[in-house]
């Protein structure tokens, strides 16, 4: 068994150009997610999303992030200021360092110079993605307490439970892909994937990431943190403009890159079935073909399932799907070691 | 019960024996026993973790597929500014005022029946003689100031059917937003005048 080659070094100006671009990718994604949502919603609901600002609703993005930018910086008395203004700031800055893991292609020559489509890549690869999700949590903790609100305290308190369950059974489904795979590299699991995606032997564990990703992200049906209904808007209550913006587009981010996983981890990231072999500037292309599928379906069950209580919410996620997830791992130990 | 219930604050009187013998602080508390008519709802039995696992998942799919369908079909939204919602014939909306169309005379004769039946009291009459060098009416008298506040007016057409020589009708138009309530008030002139048919008619039996 040999691994696959992982930690590729390269030189620090390419580092750093890599951040400047993955950055640059992140901040254009993150509005075509918000028009394809709000378009998406609307066709779901038979009508058709906004369709004003620009061809075909084109701008509205736009529009309202410039709306969103110059509004007026407000903030409660009752807030805990330096954390109030730093909370945003964690939850984009956690969003764009788990983008920076997502491999969007193998090593490519470019100009000759060997660059890999990837921010980095780490030998930890899903440990990296999980410490900066729970430090997200942190974006959301610090937010909610430092508002001064009681809504957005009780949303925050939400998120912090939330987050924690669901971590839990979101890694122990990775761990099947894993052991399959043998290698904790992104890269490496995905060169893994050669002869059969991991949605196959993994099925399970996909389903089970699926399920807890819809929660690690804050979604519907497990919007919980901002359930309108009773917590008004719940850890952002108190956010206005730019901070509400940054909160904003930490959240898409977040799909993106959950949908990024899934692609990588399951979906076989930049590889296609049938032993097609592009050429390697296809590659991002598939990726992100194969994210906006998973994306699609994020908003798919936005617009179906309701909200769920809050107690279902904590018992689907200890009593079911950790359970779930603890099979899924054992088993797949048990054919791991009985196949080997 | 008798433990949740506070104590009375003062002690019952020694005179009272029939108090003090019932069950926590006076308290008769009857079973509830439903009357003949109330119907049970008969549940099935809770399903085993299996099946119910299995049954959300479904249910789910279900509600995927349904939505799924529901983003193939053409959005119902009629898209308004562009776009109007055709109106019935007898719809009420903005008045008109009528003249005859042989003579051009105005067929309101200043009666002031279409005041006296609104009842948001939004229109003002104040009529005046007609004379042989000044006609405008075919009638007496005829309405000098016809004012209607349409900031006022409920659309009920009593006005409609108050008057006695049909000089005012309900028409189709209902945009009537403007910036400033002054404007709202609409004079003789405004409603005489020959309305823009700003909102599409329904056909027969549509």
């Amino acid at each position: 068994m040999t691994l696959a080659l992982v930690g590729y070094y390269e030189e620090w100006w390419i580092q750093v150009l890599k951040a400047i671009v993955i950055f640059a990718v992140s901040l254009q994604l993150v509005p075509v997610v918000l028009l394809a949502e709000r378009k998406l919603l609307g066709r779901f609901q038979a009508r058709y999303g906004p369709n004003r600002v620009g061809p075909y609703g084109a701008l509205q993005p736009l529009a309202d992030i410039l709306k969103l930018l110059t509004k007026e910086q407000f903030r409660p008395r009752t807030s805990v200021g330096f954390l109030f203004a730093l909370a945003p700031l964690i939850s984009i800055v956690t969003a764009v360092a788990a983008f920076a893991l997502i491999p969007f292609g193998n090593v490519q020559r470019i100009f000759g110079t060997p660059v890999g489509l990837y921010g980095i890549d780490v030998s930890i690869g899903p440990l990296y993605l999980f410490a900066f999700g729970a430090i997200a949590f942190y974006g959301i903790m610090l937010g909610g307490w430092s508002s001064g609100s009681k809504y957005s305290f009780l949303g925050a308190m939400r998120g912090a439970a939330q987050l924690i369950s669901y971590e839990v059974s979101q890694g122990l489904a990775l761990v099947g892909v894993i052991m399959t795979a043998q290698t904790l590299s992104l890269t490496g699991i995905v060169q893994a994937q050669k002869g059969m995606w991991f949605v196959v032997p993994q099925l399970f564990g996909f389903l089970i990431f699926l399920t807890a990703s819809f929660a690690e992200t804050n979604r519907a049906p497990f919007d919980l943190t901002e359930a309108d209904a009773e917590l008004v808007g719940g850890y952002n209550t108190e956010y206005g403009g730019g901070r509400f913006a940054s909160y904003y587009f930490a959240e898409y981010l977040n799909v993106l890159v959950v949908s990024g996983i899934v692609t990588t981890v399951f979906l076989g990231g930049w590889l296609l079935p049938f032993g097609i072999h592009p050429p390697g500037w296809v590659d991002p292309f598939v990726v992100l073909a194969k994210m906006s599928l998973i994306t699609f379906l994020f908003i798919w069950v936005r617009a179906t399932l309701p909200r769920l209580r809050y107690d279902q919410l904590m018992s689907f996620g200890w009593k079911a799907l950790l359970p779930l997830a603890t099979l899924n791992a054992l088993v797949t130990a048990v054919l791991v070691v009985v196949t080997h | 019960m008798s433990e949740a219930t506070t104590p009375r604050p003062a002690p019952l009187p020694p005179s009272a024996p029939q108090l003090s013998s019932a069950p926590a602080g006076g308290v008769t508390v009857t079973a509830w026993c439903p009357s003949e008519d109330v119907v049970e709802v008969t549940r099935t039995p809770a399903p085993g973790p299996a099946r119910s696992a299995w049954r959300t998942f479904r249910e789910t799919a279900r509600g995927l597929k349904t939505t799924f369908g529901r983003m193939l079909e053409r959005p119902v939204t009629v898209e308004y500014p562009e776009q109007k919602t055709p109106v019935y014939p007898r719809f009420r909306g903005r008045h008109k005022l009528h003249k005859f169309e042989d003579t051009g005379l105005e067929k309101c004769v200043g009666c002031s029946l279409c005041a006296a039946a609104c009842p948001a009291d939004c229109i003002r009459v104040v009529a005046a003689e007609n004379t042989p060098e000044h006609r405008v009416s075919a009638g007496e008298r005829y309405a000098a100031v016809y004012e209607i506040n349409l900031s006022r007016c409920i659309f009920c057409g009593y006005c409609e059917v108050a008057c006695p020589f049909d000089a005012i009708t309900m028409g189709h138009d209902y945009e009537l937003s403007d910036y400033d309530r002054t404007d709202l008030i609409f004079t003789k002139e405004m409603l005489l005048a020959e309305p823009l048919e700003r909102t599409p008619l329904r056909n027969e039996g549509e």
